[in-house]
């Protein structure tokens, strides 16, 4: 019976392919990244429940937390209302949120036999790791996108210039990049879900309050404005903020030091994803 | 580097040793298949199987010894290697919260299939593996047999030169396990395409493939036509036979022992 199993004498064999070099490479690894991006758009589009009860904790800072404390004006905001000044804060936690737990996604497709799949495509392990981190972005923009409404629908003046919108956009692309990949990373440390979960839920709250989220640094005691300085939640709050409601920021450190720690993450998770495979 | 695969075997693998720790998953492997056959890696759980495997695909890297695909290094071009690869795991692994389609797509694009021929290049795949009904379906309402036709879909789309897949018929029922084999050996006939696959069923290894090599403790203890091998002991042997016979005393006898055959897939078939 082997016999009729061997292969014709007239098989036509295909040319071997071979890998995107020089220029196409570059084109390649962005297509990759697009995909990847993609790939999360359409995901998002097949459970928009997820978004809707995703919407809900946000939406409660900003009615609850926020219309309190703009009544007890105990936070010194200058001459941005509370609820302004909350805002685009709000914006970067819930972008926050959806990144830490992010490596949760890279532990599961690790379980279901996906990465060993997507590892065996031509595509280089920082550009998955990069492809990974931006679609935490897409996730996260649909999040700002909420919060930016509900904070319409309260009344707070948002500045709506597309240019700034496209900077919201980097601004949350960025700082998901960064905090997605940190949960990589410490996937590829502990490997099991659970235990990502722990952690994830451990850093969160510190990394939201030691940063200028709900009240601007100055009025910070000295140890915690350290901190804060060092988080890059702070950069991305503070340049939310500036395209948003249009506070006093400098953007171009903003922007350096959220693309310098997003290289950094991206960089971290590529080699901890090997130990997360392995 | 030659773009004429015929000038080099699919696959040639050159005293492979693997470790992990101190067990020896691959102990000097030597291991060579030819262009356009369909070969059966075949043994009991940890015979090494999935290991080689997973070095063949660049998943896991050379430790010791040398391997070459269509004649390429796996260390030094994986990429060139991964592009010529199709490749189906053990578990079924596809994202269930696309759909079928969208699933066959994202494969398409990290292949870099070209933008022009993508959408022909997804609804073929598609055609081939009869999933054009349900293919705007979420994959999460699949039965397991479409499943497996899925991912048979995602590793033909770039046209693998050689389709590796790791036991494609473990958990699928009778049916589904024919149909996956039909439409692999006509995606074969097609596109000239080299197979390596592992299995635990001796039947089907026995019905499909041009040779196997039996692996037993990171080793091959035998190559051969299963006609050839099963010649040699004589009428009427089983491939199962045959695997006894080269595994040696431990596998001979006693069925319920660990790491028997039998015993292995009681095991698996019954998840």
């Amino acid at each position: 019976m082997s016999d009729s199993l061997a292969p014709a004498a007239d098989t036509v064999f295909r040319p071997l392919l071979q890998a995107p070099r020089g220029w196409h490479r570059v084109g390649a690894l962005a297509g990759r990244v697009w995909t990847f991006c993609l790939v999360e758009v359409q995901k998002l589009s097949h459970d928009p429940i997820e978004l809707a009860t995703r919407a809900v904790q946000p939406a409660l800072w900003m009615l609850i937390f926020g219309q309190t404390f703009s009544q007890l004006r105990a936070i010194p905001t200058g001459r941005v209302p509370y609820l302004a000044f909350l805002a685009p804060g709000i914006a970067a936690q819930s972008a926050l949120f959806i990144s830490i737990f992010y490596g949760i996604q890279i532990i599961w497709d690790r379980d279901a036999g996906i990465l060993s799949k997507l590892m065996v495509t031509p595509t280089p392990r920082a550009a998955l790791i990069a492809g990974k981190a931006f679609a935490a972005g897409v996730r996260a923009i649909s999040q700002v996108v909420v919060i930016i409404i509900i904070a319409l629908l309260m009344g707070v003046t948002i500045n709506l210039n597309p240019l700034n919108l496209l900077g919201v956009a980097a601004v949350t692309v960025l700082g998901a990049a960064f905090f997605s990949c940190l949960s990589m990373i410490i996937a590829g440390i502990v490997r099991v879900r659970d235990r990502l979960m722990g952690i994830g839920q451990a850093i969160t709250m510190p990394l939201f309050f030691a940063s200028n989220a709900l009240y601007p640094i100055d009025v910070m005691p000295p140890w915690l404005m350290v901190i804060s300085r060092v988080n890059p939640l702070s950069y991305q709050v503070d340049a939310l903020r500036g395209l948003m409601v249009g506070t006093p920021t400098s953007l171009l450190v903003d922007f350096g030091v959220l693309i310098v720690t997003a290289a950094i993450g991206i960089w971290g998770a590529a080699w901890a994803l090997r130990r997360l495979v392995r | 580097m030659s773009t004429d695969q015929s000038v080099h075997p699919a696959v040639q693998c050159e005293h492979l040793t693997h470790r992990f720790g101190d067990v020896v998953a691959i102990d000097d492997l030597n291991l060579r298949i030819e262009r356009g056959e369909m070969f059966g890696l075949l043994g009991p759980n940890g015979a090494g199987k999935t290991t080689t495997i997973r070095v063949l695909n660049t998943l896991v890297p050379v430790q010791q010894g040398q391997v070459r695909v269509f004649g390429m290094d796996v260390m030094r071009q994986p990429m060139d290697v991964r592009c010529n690869l199709g490749y189906v795991p053990q578990q079924l692994s596809v994202d269930g919260a696309l759909t079928g389609r969208q699933n066959v797509m994202w494969f398409a694009r990290l292949y870099d299939v070209p933008r022009r021929q993508r959408k022909e290049r997804v609804e073929e795949a598609l055609v081939t593996m009869g999933l054009t009904d349900v293919a705007e379906r979420v994959v999460s309402t699949y039965s397991g047999g479409m499943v497996r036709r899925l991912e048979l879909a995602q590793a033909l789309v770039n046209y693998p030169s050689l389709l590796i897949l790791d036991e494609p018929t473990l958990g699928l029922d009778p049916m589904a396990r024919d149909s996956v084999w039909d439409h692999v050996t006509s995606m074969r006939d097609r596109l000239g395409m080299t197979v390596l696959l592992t299995t635990h069923y001796m039947e089907e290894a026995d019905a499909l493939c041009n040779r196997v090599g039996l692996m037993y403790k990171g080793r091959l203890q035998a190559t051969g036509a299963p006609d050839d091998l099963r010649a040699q002991l004589g009428p009427g042997a089983s491939l199962e036979d045959v695997f006894r016979h080269f595994a040696g005393a431990e596998l001979s006898g006693n069925t319920t022992e660990q790491g028997g055959l039998r015993n292995v897939r009681q095991s698996r078939t019954g998840r």
